[in-house]
């Protein structure tokens, strides 16, 4: 039993079970739960309860929800997750641009278990949730010194929504001086598609710098780019890629010359944490994704968090409210400045993601935060050499140089030789138990594209392993690209099917869709 | 039972000067210095490779193909059965047989034609079915400037599977080009925008299944126009707007006639004139503002010099380079591979003027920076 030693290779096979759809395994009268009556004292105080909730907002009907016992509910999810390859159970090396690290479990046993911190409002008065906003002040002070800004805000549930926020203090700056010809922002190809759309939200033309040769734009392209119309850039750096723009300095002072805004797109930090900061190369305004570099769990596009820094300069424009310390006692200021952007979450965003960060800052230290960023280069490096031989792929742009924290490889030579692309090979990895890998944003730049991140949560040996499955699957391709164009063998799936998402007649996303259809397509 | 009908037609006679260094087969008097050079038909060959990958789903579709070389062969070589219709006359094929091939495929219902050739079969295509019955050509000619072909014979292949095991799959109007070829081998290149054939999107620039979130040619092209029409709202200016598909939903969105082939002139959302020449264009602008809207022709990404040479020099020279529109998707500029949005005016100095990073625009308020060379 156990892998292969000499080839590293799992003989993977995922579980089937073959579930029913939850609403299909309804039982009338079946319950999970049985809520008891209020006892009699309680009974008294408050009467029973339901007759308190306004009539108006009544059910009138229970909720069409299928009816089911608690252990055939629990066994139900507990298949359905065996047949998933989540972050836990695979090498999740796979989310290039995504930072899957390891969240420790104490981290999560502490933020949702802990009563101290599972039971607390927002609406408390703040003199009773003294420890909360002490994290949240803390962490502020880490994430300044981070990245040598001056002011954050967590408010924002996602990266996007804090580029979002980024862009509406741009604008926001911009009116308060009257300047209201600014109507463009600018992007690059390989920085985050949200950094164009977001500025397209609020309200902006965008203008997207191509790469060159070097894999990043050519200054140039960026001086063409600029007028007295430009509000600011929103850049990553490094880009999509993993290769850093040495030039960075130039960008930003060029953008800044026609009396622009600089806003850092840091959602991905994880090479830089102790190594470079935004403030050096003359930011404004930048955000990170806590849920990516610090390790809180990515939450499935749900409560995550952008945390937005600005200078000085802007800090009166950041969301409200703030957490303010005065020596003793932290307090919430909701109205202090009235040039702010306002709310753009409820209440103070997600408290559990600030925690489980602030606890994961406080087990590294700031030696530990450079260590990360430093082992994670180096597992990228080391991993970039060993795919660099395998047969099939390319490394695009600027071959030689190192790249930072993720690479976008490409499988172009391997599917010119073999016809075997990217993602036909995204499919078979399933077969050796891992999840399938993220290509690329779109359009795809770098053909058949795959783009990989071993973070500094993964060994060696797990590194190891991950390349000797693109190795075999690449051999695979060259003896038998059947094998592969047919995958995955092993997975609960066998046979993806070819139709994209936009077939509205063979796609159903909720289970009352579902009934619709079924219905239309058996009266013909 | 076979849900759709699919045409293959191969022209034997494609590619054969290429190898032999002839650049281009179109000819008797060519072929016959082709075969005497050793020349061997490879068309066949590469028809096979991609009918290979559609042989998995072989039950999934009807079959039509013309005898011998022109189709019958590869179907046999790829083990695909097929029914043979029609015949050919002589020993060698000409133009005329491909061109009967495809509307005896059209009117016997073929869904799609693949067809293998070059620039000079895609013409035939064109000629024969026009856009009402989509194709998708496998590359086998010396010269492909045609924006009709799959980047390999294999691509071209797979995407027939993928047709024909999804219920939609995208079309878009492709250019037909040819350049002059006896020009050509007397070392001129003239490149001609001939038409528009209906052929299957290929996804090179995006994930074949769950791809959710992406922009489509179709929406993209709509915010182009959209874009255009936004500077339209300008009632002094007049706007030439030059060939092409891109330019073309221009002019449909102002519901006004249109020559896709040519240049159509507009001023204040109504028609001034359609398919002007240099000549007449200049005369029409006079010594008003003016704007030139173009957009990139053919594979090689050419804005200026090929397919729209109506829009000279001079009148370049009179709008100036800050009013010449430059739209294009960005699947376009991507598919370009780096390579610079290319100028040939036939005056070198302005030429030189035109290039260097440019706005393109390439959406609703969305543009790229972009190279134009030379």
């Amino acid at each position: 039993m156990g892998r292969d030693r000499e080839t590293l290779l799992r003989k993977y096979h995922q579980a089937r079970w073959d579930e029913e759809i939850i609403c299909e395994m309804d039982v009338p009268g079946e319950r999970g739960i049985l809520v008891p009556e209020a006892e009699a004292g309680i009974q008294e105080a408050v009467g029973d309860g339901t007759s308190r909730i306004p009539e108006n907002l009544r059910r009138k009907q229970p909720p069409a929800l299928p009816e089911i016992n608690q252990m055939r509910v629990n066994r139900h999810y507990m298949r359905l997750s065996q047949e998933t390859l989540g972050t836990d159970v695979n090498i999740d090396i796979s989310q290039g641009t995504c930072t899957m690290k390891y969240s420790p479990k104490i981290q999560e046993h502490v933020a949702t278990r802990n009563p101290g911190m599972a039971e607390i409002h927002p609406l408390q008065d703040e003199s009773t949730i003294q420890g909360i906003l002490h994290v949240y002040y803390q962490f502020e002070q880490f994430l300044k010194e981070i990245s040598g800004l001056d002011r954050f805000s967590f408010q924002p549930g996602g990266g996007a929504q804090g580029v979002f926020t980024n862009a509406s203090m741009v604008r926001a700056y911009h009116a308060s001086r009257g300047d209201h010809q600014r109507d463009e922002v600018i992007t690059t190809m390989f920085s985050h598609p949200c950094d164009a759309a977001t500025g397209a939200t609020a309200g902006y033309k965008v203008v997207t710098l191509m790469p060159d040769d070097t894999g990043y734009p050519h200054v140039d392209a960026m001086k063409a780019a600029v007028s007295e119309r430009t509000a600011g850039i929103f850049i990553t750096n490094p880009e999509d890629t993993g290769l850093y723009n040495p030039q960075i300095k130039e960008f930003v002072d060029i953008a800044h010359g026609v009396g622009a805004l600089c806003s850092y797109d840091q959602a991905n930090a994880n090479g830089l944490l102790g190594i470079a900061r935004a403030k050096e190369a003359g930011f404004d305004l930048c955000h990170f994704n806590v849920h990516k570099t610090f390790s809180m769990p990515h939450a499935c596009m749900g409560p995550a968090i952008g945390a937005v820094g600005v200078v000085d300069e802007l800090k009166r424009y950041l969301p409200l409210p703030r957490v303010e310390f005065d020596g003793e006692r932290y307090t919430l200021d909701y109205r202090g400045e009235p040039e702010s952007i306002g709310r753009v979450r409820s209440f103070l965003g997600n408290a559990q993601g600030v925690l489980k960060a602030y606890a994961w800052v406080m087990q590294l230290g700031a030696d530990g935060l450079r260590e990360v960023a430093e082992c994670s280069v180096l597992n990228n490096n080391y991993m970039l050499k060993k795919l660099s031989e395998v047969p099939g792929v390319v490394i695009q742009y600027s071959e030689e140089k190192r790249r930072l924290e993720q690479v976008r490889y490409s499988w172009g030579k391997l599917n010119r030789d073999t016809g075997v692309g990217t993602d036909d090979i995204n499919r078979r990895i399933a077969d050796y138990g891992i999840q399938h890998y993220w290509p690329s944003h779109h359009p795809w730049i770098v053909p058949e594209p795959f783009t990989l991140e071993p973070c500094e949560s993964y060994s060696k040996d797990d590194i190891d392993e991950y390349v000797a499955v693109l190795r075999q699957i690449s051999k695979e391709a060259y003896e038998n690209p059947e094998l592969v164009k047919s995958a995955p063998h092993n997975s609960a799936i066998h046979k993806v099917p070819a139709p994209s998402i936009d077939e509205p007649e063979r796609i159903a996303v909720t289970w009352r869709q579902y009934v619709k259809k079924q219905a239309a397509k058996n009266s013909g | 039972m076979p849900r759709r009908t699919l045409g293959v037609i191969v022209n034997p006679v494609a590619g054969m000067g290429g190898r032999v260094g002839l650049k281009g087969s179109d000819g008797v008097e060519i072929l016959r210095r082709a075969r005497e050079l050793g020349a061997r038909p490879e068309a066949p060959g590469r028809m096979a490779q991609a009918l290979k990958a559609v042989s998995q789903f072989q039950d999934q579709a009807r079959i039509l193909t013309y005898p011998g070389q022109m189709g019958e062969k590869s179907c046999t070589l790829a083990g695909l059965p097929a029914t043979v219709i029609g015949r050919t006359e002589g020993e060698e094929t000409a133009p005329e047989d491909t061109r009967r091939a495809a509307r005896q495929m059209a009117a016997a219902g073929a869904d799609l034609i693949l067809f293998a050739g070059g620039d000079g079969t895609a013409r035939d295509l064109y000629h024969a079915v026009g856009e009402e019955v989509p194709v998708l050509g496998v590359p086998a000619g010396v010269k492909i400037h045609s924006a009709v072909y799959a980047v390999t014979p294999r691509s071209a292949g797979e995407l027939v599977a993928l047709w024909l095991q999804r219920h939609l799959l995208r079309m878009r109007s492709s250019e037909v080009m040819d350049i002059d070829e006896e020009a050509f081998r007397a070392g001129v290149v003239r490149a001609k925008l001939y038409g528009y054939l209906q052929v299957p999107e290929e996804n090179r620039f995006v994930q074949n299944v769950k791809a959710g979130g992406v922009v489509h040619e179709a929406e993209a092209l709509q915010g182009i126009c959209a874009e255009v029409l936004r500077a339209m709202e300008d009632p002094d200016c007049i706007f030439a707007v030059g060939p092409g598909t891109t330019t073309r939903g221009i002019l449909q969105a102002l519901e006004l006639e249109n020559t896709l082939l040519g240049v159509d002139v507009v001023r204040n959302r109504k028609l001034l004139a359609n398919d002007v020449t240099a000549r007449q264009l200049l005369d029409l602008i006079g010594g008003n503002r003016a704007k030139v809207v173009v957009t990139a022709i053919g594979g090689q990404g050419h804005i200026l010099g090929r397919g729209n040479q109506q829009i000279s020099p001079e009148i370049i020279r009179q709008v100036g380079r800050e009013n010449l529109l430059i739209v294009a998707t960005k699947e376009k500029l991507v598919s370009l591979g780096g390579r610079p949005l290319l100028v040939d005016t036939g005056d070198a100095a302005l030429d030189q003027e035109l290039s260097g990073y440019t706005r393109i625009i390439t959406g609703y308020g969305d543009y790229v920076i972009y190279k134009v060379g030379y």
